[in-house]
């Protein structure tokens, strides 16, 4: 199958400008230049097709965040036990006296 | 500060006391040892999945009411996504947009003054987990070369109140702390202890040339955890940004650090490009929404607020600064209020609470509910020196042996023989008994000097084992020596 | 057939109850077809032999004291490795959680294990659910058992492939934009996602919380609501599970569709769908017309831009959900010194596959300040103009019908590397996620190259009842039975 049939209704889109470097610090993932670039490059072409939705009008149509119209779950404020430590302690990467020990902090 | 105008706006962070946190079961318990009240919610485990606390959701309706905020009919929970160690899904579930409660205010009086603080929003969120930093120089983050977190904390229910920036002075933020303190105690919906970390504050704070309309660059001071820190951390944030800006400086907005053992604010970083929390609908929960049945049902559960306590207070007969002292004392409260309710001048038993009770209480390191002192007892004590049958030295004797559980007032002031004695013949024959042991006294007197009549008066009362009325033998000594 | 491993749930749970066999036998049915399959397929990440041992024999024990737990009580059944399960190795086929055993089960473990049902181990499937074609695990790819130089579909593709192949009874998938329908097309079985927030989610690792919805895989649609019965119901731990009463799901199996007006949707045949699909489609739709429903044409017209909505809608859920993994409280870390940003900036950019990365990179992109109402916002009003769409089509049909995938599977490292034309797999399944409805695909035959055509019917929400009724008609007229053939044959060595 050839990009013409595949891409229903594709549109012209304008180049997005993605700073890549930013988004990655944003999302804690440490990439190197390389990847950087690549990623960029995949990013900036999954949202020219991406950029296709602003190409419907959506004055006056609210969000829709929940696929349902459902409102208030809530929960009891009822106690009941937790997990035992050595539960989860197991399989936590370091651990020192019952705590998760992570490196300095920059703060 | 003279030509500087500072603008303040504070964000209060109160810990609800619920039994449970507030998207999971496990019991609010930050005491316990580390992360054993955890599960895969607060853990954020993978697969785990949020479910409010009904009960925590009553709580910020509770606040939001006393501090007559509009209850939006429908709220929603927002993910503010920033990575953090202690921050277990490294996204906080809070409100943006449709907190809660919007738009409510604040009454505090100021050195007698009344002022009003515009509440903006208060909306609800979890706390984060407890992170220990060891190695380095004691516990500081800074220098530290590793850190340990325990997630107890993590998940408990957290509402934040901010402010309109209409405090204009450290004074006025701490008695807006002090005040808002008092309510969500009131409220019962939180032990609002500062030093457990029950209550925190962040306070922002920027100063302009007076007469400006323009606000200045602010700053953020957080870790602010006593209302005495609230005042010194503002004053001296304002002391510092008016003395950047008139050495020809700018202030940078920047979140910065209280550091109560130096007494200064340091900047806590500088950070190279702003947070971007990217705010979204936590698609795990559901909009919240507030019937007006609901609200009505919370509305007329409230407890009388600090604010309206006072008020009656002060309308059974005591000044303001004694109704601020009794309303900020359950113990005191209570003891006020039946004694009052059962006929005590609400004046004389407010000045004995407030004073001699809480001395008694401080000095003997025994709180209030567990010394012997009853309503009943103040009603009769502060009734007996209204008629003049016991002293004031002599009731405050009283009144400690009473504390003590010597028994009722009157019990002990027969037991310690403190009546005064108003049998003017007893008075009369001491008189006549001390001024025939001082003629030098009544001689001097004679000649026109005063100051021997005080000495002649202690005299009478010593032998009289203070139970005289001090008027009585005042006015007899001056007409036997005719001074 | 001749062998236990390829009967039906409810063929294997009528043996059970005539005491033809055991659990036991069943479960051994399975293991040893697994034997010969896995070396080809790769379908399961871990097979729990000491558990679903213990589960056979428990089964077996209450067969024996005449205690019935249900219809898969006894009955192997295969999880996609999202899915927690206690003290068993759930990865998502990440590895950033390599070796991580959960201390809790997903409540869909738990309601599988109160069931009676035997757990045979965990699937294979893309990174955290994203994929379409199972090639994105950090485990290795799954194969497609009618031709294994076919991708089998994803990102349940270890899932579907089980039920396809006969190393499970049948298998739960998650489906956030087709996980399960499209890989149940490109292998032959039925694969259903249900109404969002009738089956819960609670320990299902999060790919994109608002479209996530596990269903099940079958041999039959009568399986399919066997396993949904179980599966479903209000659970107080996910907040957006349905508080109510499930419906009758399998009340109608038997109806017909005389009498049920059908809609075609336009949209999914004609540009972008491969001809022989369309053809295969448009065949059944009249078989449909001609067991005596009203065929019409509908129209989604906004559905065109759904696959551009999901893909800023499920990347922004999954940046966020996917931010937990920082290598504190479980899962891999970095050996890579330094500090605590660090040490979590390390781990997730080595723990991620590319495809992960991808998606969070996008996600994080899409709901940042400045970027947020262009894209993230005007998704979510896109997402209410589809869903505007399905609720003005299902004011004058009772279901619709299309293929449920543009093609039949394609070659293992064919979209590998274009993200794009991977994402237009799922062109005809994202518009249920999007509305939160049911929807379903059966197999209704194969294409020249011998490779599955499935077909989807979709239904509004907590529709399942017709959905399966419309469902079983086509099972009956397509009476697709080469599945078992291949399993003896094809893959099994003799
Ligand atoms: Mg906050
Ligand atoms: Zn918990």
């Amino acid at each position: 199958m050839d990009e013409s049939s595949t891409r229903v209704g594709t549109i012209a889109a304008m180049p997005v400008d993605i700073d890549i470097a930013k988004v990655a610090r944003l999302a804690r993932l440490a990439l190197s230049d390389e990847e950087l670039e690549m990623y960029g490059a995949q990013l900036g072409d999954i949202l020219e097709h991406a950029e296709r939705v602003q190409a419907l009008p959506t004055e006056g149509v609210a969000p829709t965040s929940h696929p349902l119209p459902m409102v208030n779950a809530f929960r009891e404020d009822v106690a009941r036990e937790s997990l035992e430590p050595a539960s989860f302690l197991s399989e936590a990467p370091d651990v020192k006296d019952g705590q998760f020990r992570v490196p300095r902090i920059l703060g | 500060m003279s030509g500087w105008e500072a603008v303040i706006g504070i964000e209060t962070h109160v810990e609800l006391s619920t039994h449970s946190k507030m998207f999971c079961s496990c019991a609010v318990d930050v005491a316990g040892p580390p992360n054993s009240a955890c599960c895969p919610v607060c853990l954020a485990l993978p697969g785990a999945l949020p479910v409010p606390n009904e009960k925590a959701i009553e709580g910020i309706i509770k606040i939001g009411l006393a501090l007559e905020c509009t209850i939006n009919e429908s709220s929603l929970f927002y993910r503010k996504n920033y990575f953090y160690p202690d921050l277990p899904k490294n996204y906080q579930i809070s409100q943006y947009t449709f907190p809660v409660c919007e738009g409510g205010k604040l009454d505090i009086d100021v050195d007698g003054t009344t002022m009003t603080v515009g509440i903006t929003r208060v909306h609800m969120e979890e706390d984060t987990g407890k992170s220990t930093h060891i190695g380095g120089g004691g516990g500081r983050i800074h220098d530290a070369d590793h850190t340990l977190l325990d997630f107890n904390r993590a998940g408990v229910p957290l509402v934040e109140i901010v402010t309109e920036p209409d405090i204009r002075s450290a004074a006025e933020a701490r008695a807006y702390g002090a005040e808002i303190q008092r309510i969500v105690f009131a409220l019962g919906v939180s032990d609002a202890k500062l030093e457990a970390g029950s209550m925190r504050f962040d306070v922002n704070v920027s100063v302009r040339p007076v007469g400006d309309e323009v606000l200045g660059t602010r700053t953020e001071t957080k870790n602010v955890n006593s209302l005495r820190a609230v005042q010194r951390a503002i004053e001296y944030e304002i002391d510092r940004q008016i003395n950047v800006l008139e050495t020809g400086g700018k202030v940078i907005q920047e979140t910065r650090h209280w550091n109560e053992d130096t007494g200064v604010t340091i900047s806590m970083r500088i950070k190279e490009e702003s947070e971007d929390y990217r705010y979204f609908q936590d698609p795990d929960l559901l909009p919240l929404e507030t019937s007006a049945e609901w609200r009505e049902e919370i509305r007329r559960g409230l407890p009388e607020l600090p604010a309206a306590r006072r008020a009656r207070f002060i309308d059974a007969g005591t000044d303001a600064v004694t109704a601020g002292l009794l309303v900020d004392d359950s113990d005191l409260s209570t003891l006020f209020e039946d004694a009052v309710a059962s006929g005590a001048s609400g004046r004389a038993v407010g000045i004995w609470l407030t004073g001699e009770v809480v001395a008694y209480s401080r000095r003997t390191g025994t709180p209030i509910p567990d010394t012997s002192l009853t309503a009943p007892h103040l009603g009769e004590l502060t009734g007996m020196v209204d008629e003049g049958k016991l002293s004031f030295s002599a009731a405050k004797e009283v009144l400690i042996a009473v504390m003590d559980g010597e028994g009722t007032p009157g019990d002990v002031a027969e037991a310690k023989d403190l009546f005064q004695v108003s049998d003017s013949g007893a008075i009369e024959s001491a008189v006549e008994s001390v001024l025939a042991e001082n003629p030098d006294a009544v001689n001097k007197i004679r000649s026109g000097e005063t100051k021997p009549l005080g000495f002649l008066v202690g005299q009478v009362m010593r032998q009289m084992g203070g139970r005289a009325d001090p008027k009585v033998v005042h006015s007899l000594l001056r007409k036997r020596t005719g001074a | 057939m001749g062998d236990l491993a390829d009967l039906t749930i409810l063929d294997a749970g009528d043996g059970l109850r005539a005491g033809d066999f055991s659990s036991a036998d069943l479960l051994e049915a399975v293991t040893r077809r697994a034997a010969v399959t896995e070396a080809h397929l790769h379908a399961y990440l871990t097979l729990d032999h000491e558990g679903a041992a213990q589960a056979a024999e428990a089964a077996d024990a209450s067969f024996a004291k005449g205690e019935d737990r249900g219809l898969l009580q006894g009955i192997p059944i295969a999880l996609k490795d999202n899915m927690c399960t206690r003290g068993i190795e759930t990865t998502a086929s990440s590895r950033i959680l390599d070796g991580w055993k959960p201390p809790y089960d997903a409540t869909v473990v738990t309601r599988l294990r109160e069931a009676g049902a035997v757990i045979t181990g965990k699937t294979n499937l893309d990174e955290f659910a994203m994929g379409s074609s199972t090639e994105n695990s950090a485990y290795g790819p799954t194969r497609n058992p009618w031709n294994t130089d076919k991708v089998p579909g994803g990102s349940s593709g270890g899932s579907a492939v089980t039920t396809a192949v006969g190393s499970a009874f049948g298998s739960l998938g998650s489906d956030t934009g087709g996980s399960v329908r499209q890989p149940a097309a490109l292998t032959g079985v039925v694969g259903m996602k249900p109404t969002y927030g009738i089956v819960s989610r609670y320990g299902l690792i999060a790919f994109a919380s608002s479209l996530d919805q596990i269903g099940p895989f079958s041999r039959s649609v009568a399986d399919s609501v066997a396993m949904l019965d179980v599966i479903s119901g209000f659970d107080p731990r996910d907040a957006t599970s349905i508080n109510a009463p499930v419906p009758n799901f399998g009340g109608s199996l038997d109806r017909g569709v005389a009498g049920l007006k059908i809609g075609v949707v336009t949209e999914f045949m004609g540009e972008g769908i491969d001809p022989h699909v369309i053809t295969a489609t448009r065949a059944m739709a009249d078989r449909l017309a001609g067991a005596g429903a009203e065929v019409v044409e509908a129209t989604l017209p906004s559905v065109e831009y759904a696959l551009s909505a999901y893909y800023l809608i499920a990347p922004a859920e999954c940046s966020s959900n996917l931010a937990r993994f920082d290598g504190i409280r479980f899962g891999h870390r970095t050996q890579v010194e330094g500090t605590t940003e660090e040490m979590m900036a390390h781990t997730r950019a080595e723990g991620f596959g590319p495809e992960v990365i991808r998606r969070i990179l996008l996600g994080t992109y899409a709901l940042s300040a400045g970027y947020y109402d262009a894209f993230y916002g005007q998704a979510q009003k896109v997402r209410t103009l589809v869903r505007n769409d399905f609720t003005a089509a299902y004011g004058h049909v009772d279901v619709l019908i299309s293929p449920t995938t543009p093609t039949t599977a394609f070659s293992v490292g064919e979209k590998a590397a274009d993200p794009i034309a991977m994402y237009y797999s799922d062109l005809c399944t994202i518009p249920s996620n999007l509305a939160g409805d049911p929807a379903i695909s059966v197999p209704i035959g194969l294409d020249d190259a011998g490779l599955p055509v499935g077909f989807q019917v979709m239904a509004p929400s907590l529709g399942e009842e017709v959905m399966y009724q419309v469902a079983a008609e086509v099972e009956r007229l397509a009476g697709f039975t080469e599945r078992a053939l291949l399993a003896t044959s094809t893959v099994v060595a003799p």
